[in-house]
């Protein structure tokens, strides 16, 4: 952990014009380190769909972005209401967004699942009332 | 082909342009952010009615060649701002979606 570079970003209160922000500044130090694009694809993905999650559900919160030379952690920690069935959650297609999330695009049912399809290790600790915090891995 | 190529489809018109010399692998149709987000090809001209700064994100985390608005879907003055910043080509037609894709598919394939 020597070579590691930490990132932390917040997240703000139901702002959809900036969520991107912070996995597209992400991308683009991977991509200067002169990562696999492939890999800078899932990490995108992933983290985007994470931001994404925070802003609908969760009233924002905080990314910390950890980039060794071997892998990227990507800790999103939120103080929203928590995942009441994180099987259901888990599950494509299922969805509490909105009608105005939906509106935008969003509400697909697919975040989680892409959450998890796109990158390599993925742990939810999520607590009603509390928050909820999601730790994704991705190898280089 | 590159972008600088749809210039030639006469019922596009272009609302900003990026970099213009991406190559356009294949036309990709999608108005569900998320699921735009897991299926679009990296280099993708992206036919799509989501004319927000959402879809803008979208397309550059899934490096989009550009974004073509079809059914001739308005946007919003901060789209065109945040496309200019993160240099997105944008096209506006008001041809129907699967339309506009096969005139991108046909120039594509000669």
């Amino acid at each position: 952990m020597s070579n590691s570079l930490r990132i932390q970003y917040l997240i703000s209160d139901e702002d959809f014009t900036r969520a991107g922000e912070a996995s597209g500044d992400v991308k683009a130090k991977l991509k200067m380190m002169g990562v696999n694009p492939e890999v800078i694809r899932k990490v995108s993905i992933a983290m985007y769909e994470g931001e994404i999650n925070m802003v609908i559900h969760a009233n924002g919160g905080v990314i910390d972005v950890i980039i060794t030379e071997k892998d990227i952690t990507m800790i999103l920690k939120d103080k929203g209401p928590g995942i009441k069935d994180l099987d259901l959650a888990m599950q494509a297609g299922y969805s509490t967004a909105s009608e105005n999330v939906r509106a935008l695009g969003f509400g697909a049912g697919m975040g989680l699942p892409n959450m998890k399809k796109y990158s390599d290790e993925m742990n939810i600790e999520t607590e009603i009332g509390v928050g909820t915090t999601v730790t994704m891995k991705v190898f280089f | 082909m590159t972008v600088n190529g749809l210039k030639n489809i006469p019922e596009f018109s272009i609302i900003n342009e990026g970099d213009m010399d991406k190559e356009i692998t294949v036309p990709f149709c999608c108005d569900l952010l998320s699921v735009a987000m897991s299926k679009a090809p990296a280099g993708a001209a992206w036919v799509t009615i989501m004319g927000n700064v959402n879809a803008l994100a979208v397309s550059s985390l899934t490096d989009c060649a550009c974004i073509i608005l079809a059914e001739g879907t308005a946007i919003e003055p901060n789209v065109l701002s945040k496309a200019k910043i993160q240099e997105i080509t944008l096209f506006k037609t008001d041809l129907p979606i699967f339309d506009a894709a096969l005139k991108v598919y046909n120039l594509i394939n000669g």
